[in-house]
């Protein structure tokens, strides 16, 4: 008989903001939420960044982060209303009855301890059993997640294990004390989708074993089809559809959910290649004080308003190169041309015309912009340093990119800390176009973004490079970006090209081994998928 | 090799360079002060040819870099010169005083640090609360005020009103410990509070700032007690800034507790030192300046070496 482990009624978090040059006021987070959840079973909740889902899923602790308060609903769990508890009571549910699994496990663990001793902490406070027999339970969680080495993996240090392995480690730690929920906090979110697919695999592996349930919190609706029983689809801290996960992927009832399922529906045809403007001859790069090359003998060519996509897994060369193009890695062999002209190696020895005419953007718009400085002199600088424009005509020209990037009038004077993440990258995408570039690179700029977000911002890339014939040199080790966007790729793996060509060709098989795995990885939105890609890939992730 | 133990040479060997550098300073700095030792020893009155001849018995016509090479090459072999003033060998005479110096830091630091660190620890723990407010606001009113107004009023309450500690810290050899701290006490309770507020918040900031991070969340999701998030995950993860500045105060202790030992008539060697500046005594300003020179490089290496230690990637490479 199913019994109800997790009831949330009518649930309300109010959080004070303080914004710039306003009184503080409080802002209402989440409203009028409701959902329950049976023992064992996975319920996923889904939405955009903002939309509340971590905040519901930490009410499951009656924890709120910075400044959150739950200020109305009940949250019943075991029968008993968690939000009357005092600190006391707080404390004996967390980290026993519940556990929290976050989406960095890197920065979630404490640098200074050994693994072993983090993941048994919270099995020793509650008392539930003595240290020998927890580690003997840590190291068969080791086992069942498929960490290499599981009876010494404990005596090492968080840095001392990869990304991957870390996010393993951390579940094991909330499953070690037996807890009847464990919250999933975009447990994979942060891993390239070769490893996602394994951690996955072992998360969902790891709740049917043992038959506890979970709140598995993540943007990616193709992610949460694979492992969820029940979906909630939030946004902007309210309901918008809750049902069986086949309903919510088959049968969408609401708009937004339907734009959820169908996101990254572009379709772009690929151009007709043409005599390249940018040159990639035999480039070879090793950073300083280290003995082996990060890029090894890349060869690779971008034609005139088009895009060259260069996908691979973190660690596999894509920024480096970039570096290397830019001239912020001097390369030790091979050449670059661009625009007909040899480039130097060092950046420092390069003209004005070579560094106007190469531009990039970054993954992280808020950190490469200058957060004291308004959108106007962000834009303006460049038009500035290489036109010489000032006072109106400056003024007149920064308007004219606003428009280009579809923000209008209005934003000139405001600071980046007043924009949303899709802003930011648009006006550091407007900075980049301010200089008149033959090529951009793009490393990596719709990976910190929504899906829905990124999706606009991929649409006015295609639609710029229409108007001024930019080419891209597109970095991303998302594959659904790169089908959307890309006219040629190249598949790096460890510092070398693996697979280059048109677009189709690459993406037709026979594949490699390498490009198989890295095309079969990307989640997608149909239900029984992760199995059937355990079951029949040829090869491990290199993070593995 | 292990990447620490080269780590950690480079470092021992970049603080002997310093120390070093610092000893042509000082030789540096005592040649070119205006006027002349020969003539503050003799007087105004001196006649020409008494002028020379005391100038050739000090050596003084020599070329600065050779005296400066037979100043440095005493100093390794523990012959500091002698004092132009009273003719005695300055290694001997600054050797008790030194000790007697040591003597007080010492127990100065062992009341203060520990004090500082709980301190901040509670103040970390209730940040925001009345125990901080407490904390801060003494301990900041305690270093606002000059050392000797601390020491006057240590001594009107102690000294005084209640007369539980002696007035003047006057010590000699023949002293049993216990007498030797009764005779000390009040002067270790004005550093105490001279150096205490720079620790305590030092170690308050370093704590909340690590209180910020995702594990400090995962300590709390698992049900721990803030006194145990604070002392096993955040304070492990803080001890790199707090070091530094326990090590800044150490040194202060010793090389800067001049007003504290005239205050008190405390026979330290920042007593040592002013005397002879005033007489114009070189040597002796220069053998002071070389080994207070070498406490605040040494325990600043120590500070970094403590850093080293406890960075755990560093001492678990990859």
């Amino acid at each position: 008989m199913p019994e109800t482990l997790l009831d949330i009624k009518n649930l309300k978090i109010e959080a004070t903001v303080y914004p710039p040059g306003e009184d503080p006021h409080d802002i209402t987070i989440v409203e009028g939420v409701s959902v329950g959840l049976e023992g064992g079973k996975v319920l996923g909740l889904i939405g955009e960044s903002g939309a509340g889902k971590s905040t519901i899923g930490l009410s499951a602790m009656a924890y709120g982060r910075g400044g959150v308060r739950i200020t109305g609903g009940e949250v019943t769990l075991n029968g008993r209303d968690i939000l009357k508890l005092g600190p006391k009571g707080l404390r004996g549910l967390r980290g026993r009855e519940v556990t929290y699994v976050a989406q960095s496990a890197a920065a979630s663990f404490n640098p200074a301890k050994r693994l072993m001793e983090q993941v048994i902490e919270a099995t020793l406070k509650h008392g539930l059993c003595g240290r020998s027999e927890a580690e003997a339970r840590a190291v068969k969680l080791f086992r069942k997640l498929g960490l290499p080495n599981p009876e010494t993996i404990g005596n090492r240090y968080p840095h001392q294990v990869s990304g991957g392995q870390l996010q393993r480690v951390m579940t094991a730690m909330a499953l070690c004390p037996e807890p009847s929920l464990v919250i999933f906090d975009e447990p994979t979110t942060a891993l390239d989708v070769t490893t996602q697919i394994d951690v996955l695999a072992a998360i969902k592996e790891a709740i049917r074993d043992t038959g506890v349930a979970a709140l598995y919190i993540t943007h990616d609706l193709a992610v949460v089809a694979q492992v969820s029983d029940h979906i909630l689809v939030l946004r902007n801290g309210n309901k918008v559809e809750y049902g069986p996960v086949k309903q919510i992927i088959e049968d969408p009832h609401e708009d937004y959910t339907r734009a959820l399922v169908s996101v990254r529906s572009i379709d772009h045809e690929e151009k007709k290649p043409a005599e390249p403007v940018l040159r990639v001859d035999n480039v070879t790069a090793r950073y300083k004080g280290t003995n082996f090359d990060v890029l090894s003998n890349v060869s690779v060519d971008v034609a005139p308003g088009q895009t060259l996509a260069i996908v691979g897994e973190s660690g596999s060369g894509k920024s480096t190169l970039a570096r290397a193009i830019t001239g912020l890695l001097p390369p030790s062999a091979g050449r670059i041309t661009f625009a007909g002209r040899t480039l130097t190696p060092d950046l420092k020895t390069r003209s004005k015309d070579d560094l106007r005419e190469l531009q990039m953007i970054y993954q992280m718009a808020d950190v490469a912009m200058n957060p004291r400085q308004t959108v106007g002199t962000i834009i303006g600088r460049p038009l500035e340093f290489y036109f010489g424009l000032r006072g109106e005509e400056k003024h007149k020209r920064v308007q004219e990119l606003l428009d280009q990037i579809e923000m209008g009038k209005g934003f000139i004077d405001r600071y980046p800390a007043e924009l949303s993440g899709g802003q930011k990258q648009r006006v550091c995408i407007a900075r980049a176009l301010a200089a008149k570039p033959k090529l951009i690179i793009c490393d990596e700029v719709t990976s910190a973004l929504d899906p829905l977000v990124a999706d606009g911002i991929l649409k006015l890339l295609l639609e710029l490079q229409a108007q001024e014939g930019v080419a891209y040199l597109f970095i991303t080790h998302d594959l659904a970006t790169v089908k959307a966007i890309a006219d040629s790729i190249a598949v790096m793996y460890r510092g070398k090209v693996v697979r280059y060509g048109p677009k189709t060709q690459v993406l037709t098989p026979p594949f490699d081994d390498y490009t198989d795995l890295l095309l079969s990885s990307v989640p997608e939105m149909r239900l029984g998928w992760l199995e059937h890609v355990i079951e029949t890939r040829k090869m491990e992730s290199a993070g593995n | 090799m292990h990447p620490i133990v080269k780590l950690l040479s480079q470092r021992i060997a970049l603080g002997l360079l310093l120390i070093l550098a610092t000893s042509a300073l000082i030789f540096a700095g005592t040649q070119i002060l205006p006027g002349d030792v020969a003539q503050s020893i003799l007087g105004q009155s001196a006649t020409p040819e008494a002028l020379a001849n005391l100038r050739e018995e000090l050596g003084l016509n020599e070329p600065a870099l050779t005296r400066y090479f037979d100043w440095l090459l005493g100093a390794l072999h523990g012959d500091l010169g002698t004092a132009l003033t009273n003719g005695k060998d300055i290694a001997s005479s600054m050797t008790g005083r030194l000790g007697n110096t040591l003597f007080l830091a010492f127990w100065a630091a062992i009341i203060a640090v520990p004090l500082a660190l709980v301190l901040g620890l509670v103040a970390a723990r209730y940040a925001g609360r009345w125990p901080d407010k407490l904390i801060s606001g003494v301990t900041l009113a305690t270093i606002s005020l000059p050392e000797f107004v601390v020491g006057y009023i240590v001594m009107y309450i102690f000294a005084v009103n209640y007369r539980l500690f002696p007035s003047t810290s006057v010590i000699y050899d023949s002293m049993t410990l216990w007498e030797k701290l009764n005779a000390i006490a009040l002067p270790v309770i004005v550093l105490v509070l001279v150096v205490l507020a720079h620790m305590m918040r030092m170690t308050r900031a370093a704590i909340l700032n690590v209180m910020q991070s995702p594990y400090v969340e995962t300590a709390e999701l698992k049900g721990l007690r803030p006194a145990t998030i604070i002392s096993r995950h955040a304070f492990p993860n803080a001890i790199a800034p707090v070091v530094n500045v326990v090590m800044l105060n150490l040194a202060y202790l010793v090389v800067g507790v001049v007003v504290v030992e005239v205050v008190f008539v405390y026979p330290g060697i920042g007593q040592y030192l002013v005397d002879h500046v005033s007489k114009r005594d070189v040597p002796v300003v220069q053998a002071c300046g070389l080994v207070f020179a070498a406490v605040y490089i040494g325990l600043n290496i120590l500070a970094d070496v403590i850093s080293i230690l406890t960075n755990p990637r560093l001492r678990h490479p990859k």
